[in-house]
């Protein structure tokens, strides 16, 4: 990391007293400043955590929601990719018929979104949702483009590295999560107080998927896999298998 | 063995690419003669309307859920039927606020005024003092509920850890 490089003032230095979580409140995405909350969050009684929420059935997927690349009159344009991945809870246990939703920009790095301006092309045969409910282990599968890198005047010179957002839905109110998912090898993740907000290295780089050619298809599309775990809610007290 | 969690990202402004592809802001059918509109609006800690925010409300006594994107003033809107109480709790919506800017989604709550005596006795509402508690209220409004939430600044909401 080149903390305080010229240009790039951005990158806060990795310090372990902040701990693994989110760093809020993080100067360097100025966005923070006036949003994130200021006084001390309030604790809640522990059933609160028990909270069962939402539960989304195969109505609220259409088949073909998983693939970006349909439903349009051609194909986009861009480098074809699969994204796939296992979403479990931190014990490890697979959460089977869990709503995940997904948006991203363009091959080109712009967003389908009246308030992106950024002079890249938009392409009408992409508008960058979709969403799909896991299977029985877990798993989701999302076949799309790769999304392009784009500037967002967070500060000079600023770009984001490539990425999609996920948004996830466990099984109890508390697992709800949305973040996002960064490509192996991208210079970018250096100068981007997004990616860097999230202060533990390790916790950082469970961001970034893995290239899996295993999962590529020959003539077809490359492949990336990425896990997804969430916190366990307040199911804690629920006994463990032996050895987990 | 625990497995590390994944950490949160910001839902960024383009959010409703994703979030937004229909609406999903009716707990309650708006026929019904309970229902009521539930309003309000989004404000930074200049007093600023976030104007790319997404409001996420969760009944869990009845099992409903919506979410509301932000408008250009800031303003979100769900139609509900007051929740049930859960075993000793006043009636409320738990409340999760996404916007850009917010590194992690905020958690609150939403409670009815017109439940004095079961929001004295709800344990977290009794808890807060008298300001604080103001800011999880809900307002009557000409038939309708209004409940703006801000995060930050003297009068700003009451967000929980989650």
């Amino acid at each position: 990391m080149s903390e305080y490089a010229e240009g790039s003032p951005i990158v806060l230095p990795d310090d372990p007293s902040f701990g693994p979580e989110v760093q809020v409140d993080y100067p360097g995405y100025r966005s923070t400043r006036w949003r994130a909350p200021k006084r001390p969050l309030v604790s809640l009684p522990e059933e609160f955590q028990d909270l069962d929420g939402p539960v989304f059935g195969a109505e609220t997927v259409d088949e073909s929601d998983h693939d970006l690349t349909q439903g349009h009159h051609g194909e986009p344009l861009g480098e074809r990719i699969i994204v796939s991945g296992t979403l479990q809870d931190e014990d490890g246990r697979p959460l089977p018929g869990a709503l995940i939703e997904v948006w991203q920009a363009n091959a080109c790095g712009r967003y389908h979104h009246v308030v992106d301006q950024h002079p890249a092309p938009l392409d009408p045969n992409f508008s960058g949702g979709g969403r799909c409910l896991t299977d029985a282990d877990g798993r989701y599968r999302f076949v799309t483009i790769k999304p392009g890198a784009y500037p967002w005047g967070n500060h000079e010179n600023a770009w984001r590295p490539a990425h999609i957002h996920f948004s996830v839905f466990g099984r109890q109110f508390v697992q709800r999560l949305v973040t996002q998912m960064y490509f192996p090898g991208d210079p970018l993740f250096a100068y981007d107080p997004i990616f860097t907000s999230v202060r533990d290295p390790k916790s950082r780089e469970l961001l970034v998927a893995r290239f899996d050619l295993d999962a590529t298809q020959p003539e077809w599309a490359l492949a990336y896999e990425w896990d997804i775990v969430l916190g366990r809610g307040g199911s804690g007290t629920t006994p463990m298998e032996n050895g987990r | 063995m625990t497995l590390p969690r994944t950490a949160s990202q910001t839902v960024g402004p383009y959010y409703t690419l994703g979030l937004c592809r229909r609406p999903e802001n009716q707990l309650a059918h708006p026929s019904r003669g309970d229902a009521v509109e539930l309003a309000g609006q989004l404000f930074d800690g200049e007093g600023v309307p976030i104007v790319d925010g997404l409001i996420e409300v969760w009944d869990a006594a009845g099992r409903r859920w919506g979410r509301s994107g932000t408008d250009a003033e800031g303003r979100f809107s769900f139609v509900v039927t007051k929740p049930d109480a859960l075993p000793r709790q006043a009636p409320r919506l738990d409340v999760f606020v996404f916007a850009r800017g917010l590194l992690r989604h905020q958690l609150t709550r939403i409670y009815f005024p017109d439940e004095a005596e079961a929001n004295d006795r709800d344990p977290v509402l009794s808890s807060l003092d008298e300001g604080d508690r103001a800011t999880l209220l809900a307002e009557q409004d000409d038939g309708a509920l209004r409940f703006d939430v801000r995060m930050q600044g003297e009068l700003a909401t009451v967000f929980f850890e989650h």
